[in-house]
């Protein structure tokens, strides 16, 4: 039995009957064809598919696509306007704050919810806005530093 | 007077990667993100006992599910792929290996082997029709420590290989006997290094197509090593490697759990030889947990003889490593080659010996994971040396000084039979100790004690053997494979170039680094060269990328063929200038006629001429290309010292990591910034064995630990700022003098997090705790002594 749905993803609308069981995350990558949002776990501890829901950080993996209907979802892509980019991928960019890239949508979403509530938050409240996002591979350091970065360069 | 300002080298600048753009606008492919025309999903159905025979397998409600395409056994698979390969197979040590097959027939042997595959049109059918699967399965006891797993009556787990010790292997070196016969002082210890899950945070996954018509086969692969993964996969399923084409699209981490070929990946592309379809298998990280290889999970009892003033004259050590149920593909060198050889460490130890026990035990295979083998033995070292300084009464600092190799450039041969390339310990260890003002903090320490709290300061020194390796050696130690590495440099007519080489880098950076050799060596400008890597179709054969080996032995292959380019462009120069190849300079991209500077080409000149061949030498080639494949003489030897700041919170047991200090050096730095975040990423896992990570099994063979909610790796918010310096003392027999440092970082921080534990704890005589560190064990093992 499908439901329909109607989400606005980056800007444009997506209609589709689907399974009230379907994962927002899975909306997302199969349906809406965004695959820049991953999927790391299937306890919602890691966080690599953060997105934004109507301006706030959700973890898409513990989100059904009928509870997003109606709603505005901003994913890595909706990120950048046209060419240029967000000052997040400006800052993870010049500061190294990524390696394999695969936690990096979902962490840069999910710092984007961090500088929304705290434009200059220090390294301490950085690392503890972001105890939800998993990295392997950096130590999360220049993570730190490029939020930071990012929320001295200007608009969040 | 104009002043010019020369630009800073290329080689060894910061400059930012390659790789990022794509990566942060979330236009990276990795595996799961492969959509391909006709595509179903397979879901793979594993055992949820330890160790059973499966007395029913009955697929015929799921092969009628929604959606189902089909449903595939043991049975199916027998006879279609052969057994999975061990492609390490140690000489002298009583080898024994089990049949490994891709789906489990009549017996399963650990929790997640595979037992069956649905194909359904989309990954929620093909989950649901797991459910629709009857089996009966009749369970067995099962054994899931190393050491117990050896010993007599322990439940067998191959009917063909009594006594479930895969391989018993030795080292030694000196005379071990009359050391500890004539020892001052012995310390003996015994050291869990616990089983860790790898967990990068991409899972496993496939996507293979096969295509009847043509028999070719395209896989689609989260693997360190694509052409590793043409030559193995060719063995298992009969397509040739002529007609297998293998990629490693973008991967999101490894640290040695993407080396190995497991079972999902030989089902995925059975599914599809049997469908001609394409086929997609993605992990969920539950059944990641189960199904991809674990690291460590060692036994450890040691030995260390010393004389009174603490030089140490003897280690003797007998480790009983888990393999878990089947071989992994290159496990039997990890605990062993990987491992013994540096149990003599940075210091001057004359005599050496181990036996290690590979015992096969009802758990998830066992395979390299980031050190692989090398944490294992610095561990063994430091906390001797931290038990012999207790022991004698001097500082842990001023014990490792009595024994450090002293500093040498070119070569220096240990017991184990090995020649470490170059090293300056001492240099290493004084830069960490001033950078932390170490005397300082040990008055900061006794102050504190004096307060009632438990600080505790760790400090190790460590060298490590990677960029594996020479191919002779290789061979010799059973690796079935080669370990050189290759580098195409092919300059278009306009002066761009691609570099292809055989390595494969899933975050490393080398789309950066090597892009940074070439510029450097060439003077090409950085971004006018591009990386290619991942594709065996259309790169030259490579042995992957693990082992901390990519730049020490693929950026030797790069060098060697940017300058044998360099030759050729000489001699194209020299035609063209009308001058003598002897007359000809290079300087920064341009070939001149020496004192004539303004008589040049530029290697972009160069590059249209040989590329039109309009005017070329007698006898010499069209084109600008080079290929090297660079056996390298030796390993390459890392080294470095670490500190660590520890408060230990008595009343909850609860460490607080204060500060951390790393010093390592990996030679000259191409790219400092990309060094320092494998250093950052390297201690930060290392910290994570010392403090929160384990893979747990019950007696039953039960993975309790198995998933993100219950195995701990680090947050953000548990760690502090890291300090990270290093020194450089080139490799004397690499082409740029570099050495690896991807693993560096986890071989020194497990210790120097333990021993700084163990050191905050001195008051309540603790000397020895398992891993991990949590405040459950600390507290109990400050309550078991008395406060």
């Amino acid at each position: 039995m499908k439901v329909p749905v109607s989400v606005s993803v980056n800007g444009r609308a997506i209609q589709r009957d689907v399974e009230p069981r379907l994962l927002l995350v899975h909306f997302l990558r199969d349906v809406a064809g965004l695959t820049g949002t991953k999927i790391g776990c299937d306890t919602s501890q890691c966080g690599a598919c953060t997105v934004l829901l109507d301006g706030m950080a959700v973890k898409a993996c513990t989100c059904l696509a009928v509870q997003a209907d109606g709603a505005s979802v901003t994913t890595v892509e909706g990120l950048s306007a046209g060419t240029a980019l967000h000052p997040l991928q400006e800052a993870f960019w010049e500061k190294h704050g990524l390696q394999c890239g695969f936690c990096t949508p979902g962490m840069m979403l999910a710092a984007h919810d961090v500088l929304r509530t705290n434009p200059s938050p220090t390294s301490d409240q950085i690392r503890h806005g972001l105890e939800g996002n998993l990295c392997r591979c950096t130590g999360y350091q220049n993570i730190v530093r490029s939020v930071q970065a990012a929320a001295q360069g200007g608009r969040s | 007077m104009t002043v010019t300002m020369k630009p800073a080298r290329i080689f060894g600048s910061g400059i930012r990667r390659r790789e990022d753009p794509r990566l942060i606008t979330g236009t990276a492919r990795y595996t799961d993100d492969i959509t391909l025309p006709g595509m179903v999903h397979a879901a793979v159905l594993r055992s949820p006992h330890a160790h059973a025979r499966i007395a029913r397998l009955d697929t015929q409600r799921a092969t009628g599910a929604p959606g189902v395409v089909a449903v595939f056994t043991g049975a199916d698979v027998e006879g279609a792929l052969n057994p999975i390969p061990c492609a390490w197979l140690l000489p002298n040590a009583e080898l024994k290996i089990a049949q490994y097959r891709a789906l489990a027939k009549d017996v399963v042997r650990y929790v997640g082997d595979a037992v069956a595959v649905v194909v359904a049109e989309s990954p929620y059918q093909a989950a649901d029709a797991l459910d629709l699967i009857d089996v009966d399965y009749e369970p067995m006891p099962a054994t899931v420590d190393p050491e117990k797993a050896a010993q007599k009556n322990a439940p067998q787990l191959h009917a063909e290989i009594p006594g479930n010790v895969a391989f018993h292997w030795t080292l030694a070196g000196g005379d071990v006997d009359a050391a500890f016969k004539s020892a001052d002082v012995i310390i003996r210890d015994r050291i869990h290094q616990q089983r860790l899950i790898p967990t990068a945070m991409e899972t496993r996954g496939a996507v293979a197509q096969f295509v009847p018509a043509t028999g070719e086969l395209t896989l689609w692969n989260t693997t360190q090593n694509p052409h590793i993964v043409r030559f193995i996969m060719s063995l298992v399923t009969g397509v040739p490697e002529d007609r297998l084409r293998v990629v490693a699209p973008e991967v999101g981490g490894g640290f040695g759990s993407k080396i190995a070929q497991i079972q999902g990946d030989f089902i995925t592309t059975f599914c599809s030889m049997k469908l001609g379809r394409p086929v997609k298998w993605q992990e969920s990280r539950s059944e990641n947990y189960v199904s991809t290889t674990h690291g460590r999970d060692h036994v450890q009892d040691i030995e260390l003889a010393a004389t009174k003033d603490g030089r140490v004259t003897a280690l003797r050590a007998t480790v009983w490593a888990g393999m878990g149920a089947y071989l992994s593909t290159a496990a039997p060198g990890i605990p062993t080659i990987l491992h013994g050889l540096m149990l003599s460490g940075p210091y001057t130890i004359p005599a050496v010996k181990e036996d290690v026990y590979g015992v096969y035990t009802n758990t998830t295979p066992v395979e390299a994971y980031r050190g692989a083998g090398r944490p294992e033995a610095t561990f063994m070292l430091e906390r001797m040396m931290d038990l012999l300084a207790d022991k004698i009464g001097v500082d842990p600092v001023e014990v490792r000084r009595r024994n450090l190799i002293p500093p040498f450039e070119n070569g220096h041969n240990v017991v184990t039979g090995l020649t470490y390339d170059s090293g300056n310990y001492e240099g290493a260890l004084s830069k960490a100790l001033n950078h932390v003002k170490y005397d300082a903090l040990r008055a900061e320490q006794k102050a504190a004690r004096e307060k009632g709290r438990y600080v505790g300061i760790g400090v190790s020194v460590y060298v490590e053997i990677c960029g594996l390796g020479p191919s002779q050696v290789a061979g010799a130690i059973g690796f079935q494979g080669g370990l050189w590495e290759s580098a195409i440099v092919r300059f278009h007519p306009s002066g761009k170039v691609n570099v292809f080489i055989g390595a494969s880098p899933h975050g490393q950076g080398e789309e950066t680094t090597f892009a940074q050799i070439v510029s450097d060596e060439l003077g090409v400008g950085v971004n006018d060269v591009k990386v290619v890597h991942g594709d065996t179709d259309n790169t030259p054969m490579g042995w992957g990328t693990y082992g901390s080996r990519t730049t020490a032995v693929g950026g030797a292959a790069l060098a060697v063929a940017t300058r044998k380019i360099k030759e050729k462009a000489k001699l194209l120069a020299g035609h063209l200038l009308e001058a003598a190849v002897e007359d000809i300079d290079y300087a920064d991209g341009r070939f001149f006629v020496k004192g004539f500077p303004d008589r040049h080409k530029t290697i972009q000149d160069i590059a249209l001429m040989a590329n039109v061949a309009w005017n070329l030498p007698q006898g010499m080639e069209a084109g600008l290309e080079a290929t090297s494949f660079y056996d390298p003489p030796n390993f390459v030897y890392p080294f470095g010292a670490h500190v660590a700041v520890v408060e230990v919170d008595a009343e909850t047991g609860r460490v607080d990591l204060k500060r951390y200090v790393a010093v390592d050096d990996c030679g000259p730095q191409i790219n400092p910034v990309i060094v320092e975040g494998q250093v950052h990423g390297g201690v930060v896992q290392g910290i994570g064995q010392a403090l929160w990570e384990e893979a747990v099994y019950d007696e039953s063979g039960q993975l309790l630990t198995g998933s993100l909610a219950d195995y701990a790796i680090p947050r953000a918010d548990l760690l502090p700022d890291l300090e990270v310096l290093s020194t450089v003392t080139p490799s004397p027999h690499h082409p740029l003098g570099v050495k690896g440092i991807g693993e560096a970082g986890t071989i020194a921080s497990t210790c120097t997090v333990y021993n700084a534990v163990i050191d905050a704890l001195e008051p309540f005589k603790v000397s020895s705790l398992r891993m991990p560190l949590t405040p459950e064990r600390v507290w109990r093992a400050i309550h078991a002594k008395g406060a």
